[in-house]
């Protein structure tokens, strides 16, 4: 089957929007951390982006069909890595999220997760032969998508278990869902939700959470507390006009971490709105670009590959900018391929990896 | 291996691309919503953000005495600052900080509790005025501990042990109160100004005027760039009329007992010393006072806060004798009046004592100056009447303010019919103009008060108005200025202040009041008095009782003929004029070694540079900020009488080595 594949299917056009996108995110990284400790990320970074390419030319040639047939030994060692990280994890502002590797890299599991999540959804629908979906499918594939999300909510990770929910979203949509499943799915979210935030004896999102979630609606009540990040990032948006400025928010430090969660506020500080629009649009290309290969796959897994990347990445641009400007709560979820960090970087390129291992399989069968 | 009908369906593939779509165009929506729609709202915000107005704060003017020499001085002082950098766990580091600047670690905590809700540019004010080991403790840890900072200002360095602190006051920060008062409309809260003393008079003069610095700041209030300074512009420096060579003799001769001494010069109203006991220590409220030690002044009954030269309103005892026997020869009773003392007399059927017991014999003006004979005095008030006495008496001054230029002055009473009425509604009874006579009753008057009375007697009448700064140096609008030059002349007939003055020469010579006062050489005219707190009667009841004790008084001039200085002495339980007496002429000698040059006390001057550490002899802190008490001083010639010696200072501690540096 092997022989079939060839790098002349691979998606250039596809790559040279993504490098694009982490062009600007290394510019940007740059020009924000100038004269700050973290002076000099942008190097880092492009070193992560060369190294994401590497490993995404890797995983490309490797069979998705084959990994799809192996995919209940990667979940198991999945959720095995996220219970070390409750064991065993480096506890770093009141959460366990990393466990320390040799050689002073932190390594996140919930990050992988994600990853074998897109390919145990996919492999779960795939193999369902029926057109809509019952109520045990419902159940079973919110079971492999909420055990891991459980875990790493319990680290307490609240941004990275949402990033979940897409890509279970994603699947059940395209493996059948009913009507009349979605109505209730929708309301029992809704009942889920007024529990958490109005009983007060439900203590799974912590007092934090809940008031990051909350001061989005009202950042001028605590500009100085939760709302701090949202003002500031409000007037960074804001202050960048039409064309962009010098980024004095950005440069002043006003903008919390702006090489990370808030690189889309320094950007669009820097670049205004016609720049934040580009940047937009070709999120919107590559976006569109996944979709049509997921029209093209060879098969229903890699559809659901290919539309699981798709979700992840459309909930990370939409948590992320809707952040950004003020529509969205502080989750602290990155924005993929621009946002400084290995994991989220690495991330993204497997998962593209994946995409491009699916198309260059399109014509197989 | 699959069917085409396995294939996902395309119209779910397509709705997923439109909710992309949807997604999208909601974010460009929030972004053509914030910068394009409310971008003006945010530029503004961005404005205020990054643009910061600091203040630079003006150093205050310094206080010199006469002749320039410093009294008051600035010194840098560090305070210690926690910058709430996010990267460090302040908490975690709270231990070591408390350990390093003798603190209470779970205070340290309460503060960073406290703050957490303010900007994240505002630093906490941990410790001000950190001493010099907490300041290297600092400096060592600028690597463990980043977010440990200091900032410097300039505080007030004030003579220690109370020396002049009631002339000078001390300054604060400004009150709510003194906010909503005209003269301190232009003030912000947060200012620092005189409370009390020549700092708060001439607080417009020693303040200056802030400058500012338009800073762009980051939001740790780190300052990133400069768009503009207005340079502060410093206060001025203050020249007092004070001698700190006298005043240090008042200071020395008042140590360890109550009262006040005020030395002036008769001609000008310059006041060449002010002393009031017991005092307080103006360092303590530079810095901040411990609502401890603020109680601890406020309740003491001895009134440490109380500058009692002006504020003192106290019976003048046989000193008030002066001003009766001027209104006397001004009336043409006391020049021919003779009486005979057999140690008291009755008048409107009540018995009035003589202080001798034995009695005076045969009186006349002279004599009872000199031997400050009662009956003689409630002689001439009976005759007199209350308001002619009244009438000399405000004419020279008393009962009312004198107009020096320091804060709070009282006023104190010169009673009259008129006043009786006013005040008690009720007639004056002509059997109370008898004590007044001899300075009891309801008179009561202020050192300051007193001091001036006598000053016009012995300058033949001509009133001057007291101050405490030279208006030279005072810019001609101030409003300060315009009246401590003003003089008004008494008439008071030339024979009568002469004879009068020649009759209070004889008080400190043998036959006299104070003949143990006796300066030989000095040719000094005063009179002593001895005032009784309350009535005889309850005296004897509490025999030996040291509250009860009278007040001493004395007041006195030299020469007798154009005096040059007068002081006068109030020693609260001082029993008896002559001790007062004593002490009034310890700094009339300071006054004429030093017109004499005979030097008491030397400063060798050291033969490197000619300057001289004479501000450290008593602003030095014990212990602490070292570098702020030293001030030096240029001498002119080789040897020259020099404030050498400070209260509780003995005289081997401050001699002064080659290298001008302090033994």
């Amino acid at each position: 089957m092997s022989r079939y594949v060839s790098f002349r299917d691979f998606d250039w056009l596809l790559l040279i929007f993504v490098l694009m996108i982490c062009g600007l995110g290394v510019m940007e990284i740059q020009s924000a951390t100038a004269h700050t400790k973290f002076a000099g990320s942008h190097i880092r970074q492009i070193y992560w982006v060369l190294g994401g390419v590497a490993a995404m030319f890797v995983i490309s040639a490797v069979n998705y069909q084959a990994l799809l047939d192996r995919i209940h030994w990667f979940y198991i060692a999945g959720v095995a890595s996220l219970m070390a990280v409750l064991l065993l994890g480096q506890k770093y502002l009141g959460a366990r999220r990393w466990i320390k590797m040799p050689g002073g890299n932190h390594f996140q599991p919930s990050e992988w997760v994600k990853l074998i999540l897109i390919l145990a959804v996919a492999k779960y629908f795939a193999d369902l032969r029926h057109r809509e979906l019952s109520w045990p499918d419902f159940i079973k594939a919110g079971a492999i998508v909420g055990i891991p999300m459980l875990m790493v909510l319990a680290q307490p990770d609240l941004g990275t278990a949402l990033t979940y929910v897409p890509i279970a979203v994603m699947g059940v949509f395209l493996g059948g869902l009913q009507w009349k499943q979605g109505l209730v799915v929708v309301l029992l979210a809704a009942v889920g939700i007024g529990a958490v935030f109005f009983t007060p004896r439900v203590h799974v999102l912590k007092t934090y959470q809940k008031q990051r979630l909350t001061s989005f609606l009202e950042p001028d009540a605590d500009p100085q507390g939760s709302g701090y990040q949202v003002t500031q990032s409000l007037i960074a948006v804001g202050s960048g006009g039409l064309w962009g400025g010098k980024g004095s928010q950005t440069h002043g430090a006003f903008l919390p971490v702006p090489q990370t969660d808030f690189i889309f506020a320094a950007f669009a500080e820097e670049h205004g709105f016609v720049g934040a629009l580009g940047v937009l649009l070709l999120y919107f290309i590559v976006l569109m670009r996944l979709t049509q290969n997921a029209q093209t796959a060879p098969d229903r897994a890699g559809t659901f590959v290919v539309m699981g990347v798709v979700a992840v990445l459309s909930f990370h641009i939409l948590v992320n900018v809707g952040m950004v400007v003020g529509f969205m709560p502080v989750t602290g979820i990155p924005l993929p391929l621009m946002s400084y960090g290995g994991s989220s970087v690495l991330f993204m390129f497997l998962a593209l990896g994946m995409v491009m291992n699916v198309r260059m399989r399109r014509f197989v069968n | 291996m699959f069917g085409r009908d396995d294939k996902v369906s395309e119209i779910r593939l397509t709705v997923a691309q439109y909710m992309i779509l949807a997604i999208f165009l909601v974010l460009a929506y929030g972004l053509w919503r914030l910068q394009v729609m409310e971008s003006g709202y945010y530029a503004s915000a961005a404005e205020k953000n990054r643009i910061r107005n600091v203040p630079i704060l003006a150093p205050r003017g310094k206080i010199l005495d006469r002749e320039g020499r410093t009294i008051v001085e600035n010194y840098p002082s560090f305070s210690a600052l926690l910058l709430r950098d996010s990267s460090r766990d302040l908490n975690a580091d709270a231990d070591l900080i408390a350990q390093g600047l003798h603190l209470d670690p779970s205070e340290v905590r309460t503060r960073i509790r406290h703050f957490s809700s303010m900007p994240q540019y505002q630093p906490i004010f941990l410790k001000e005025d950190i001493t010099q080991d907490e300041l290297a403790f600092i400096d060592a840890h600028r690597n463990e501990l980043p977010e440990l900072d200091t900032i410097v200002a300039h505080r007030r360095l004030y003579p220690r042990n109370g020396f002049m602190a009631h002339l000078i006051g001390y300054v604060g920060e400004v009150t709510e109160d003194m906010l909503n008062q005209p003269q301190f409309e232009l003030y912000s809260p947060g200012d620092v100004v005189g409370v009390s003393g020549v700092e708060r008079q001439y607080n417009n003069e020693l303040m200056g005027t802030n400058g500012a610095r338009r800073a762009l700041v980051n939001s740790h209030g780190r300052e990133v760039g400069l768009l503009g300074e207005t340079e502060a512009i410093p206060g001025k420096q203050l020249k007092l009329t004070v001698d700190i060579d006298l005043q240090i003799a008042a200071e020395e001769a008042l140590e360890g007992k109550n009262g006040a001494i005020v030395a002036m010069d008769p001609r000008t109203g310059e006041i060449l010393a002010m002393v009031s006991r017991p005092s307080f220590d103006p360092n303590d409220f530079a810095v901040r006072v411990s609502r401890d030690q603020w109680n601890k002044l406020v309740t003491d009954p001895d009134k440490p806060l109380m500058n009692k030269a002006i504020q003192a309103q106290l019976a003048p005892g046989s000193t008030f004798k002066i001003i009766m026997a001027v209104a006397g020869w001004q009336e043409g009773i006391a020049q021919s009046l003779h009486v005979d003392c057999t140690g008291g007399a009755e008048f409107f059927g009540r018995r009035f004592g003589c202080w001798v017991k034995g009695g005076h014999g045969p009186v006349d003006l002279e004599k009872a100056i000199y031997q400050s004979c009662d009956v003689f005095f409630y002689t001439l008030a009976e005759k007199l009447g209350i308001d002619r006495i009244a009438k000399y008496a405000s004419a020279l001054g008393l009962g009312q303010k004198t107009g020096i230029d320091l804060p709070n002055e009282v006023s104190g009473v010169m009673p009259s019919e008129e006043w009786k009425i006013r005040n008690f509604k009720q007639k004056w009874f002509a059997g109370e103009t008898i004590s007044v006579g001899i300075g009891q009753g309801a008179v009561a008057i202020t050192p300051v008060q007193l001091i001036r009375a006598i000053a016009a007697i012995s300058m033949g009448g001509r009133l001057v108005v007291p101050h405490v700064v030279e208006p030279e140096g005072l810019p001609p609008s101030y409003v300060e200025t315009s009246h401590v030059t003003e003089t008004k002349n008494i008439p008071i007939d030339p024979s009568g202040w002469a004879f009068i003055t020649d009759a209070m020469s004889r008080v400190l010579l043998p036959e006299g009041t104070a003949p143990s006062a006796h300066v030989p050489g000095i040719d000094i005219a005063g009179k002593t008095g001895s005032a009784q707190i309350v009535s005889l009667s309850t005296r004897a009841k509490f025999k030996n009782s040291e509250a009860l004790a009278q007040n001493g008084w004395f007041v006195g001039f030299t020469p007798r003929r154009n005096p040059d200085i007068i002081v006068c002495v109030l020693f609260e339980g001082g029993e008896h004029g002559r001790l007062a007496a004593r002490l009034a002429t310890q700094v009339l000698k300071a006054y004429v070694d030093k017109q004499r040059r005979i030097p008491n006390k030397i400063v060798e001057q050291p033969k490197g540079d000619g300057k001289v550490d004479i501000g450290a002899l008593w602003t030095m802190p014990e212990g602490k900020n070292l570098e702020g008490g030293r001030f030096s001083l240029k001498l002119p010639k080789k040897r020259s009488v020099l404030a050498t010696a400070a209260p509780g200072i003995s005289s081997t501690q401050y001699l002064v080595t080659s290298t001008g540096k302090m033994q």
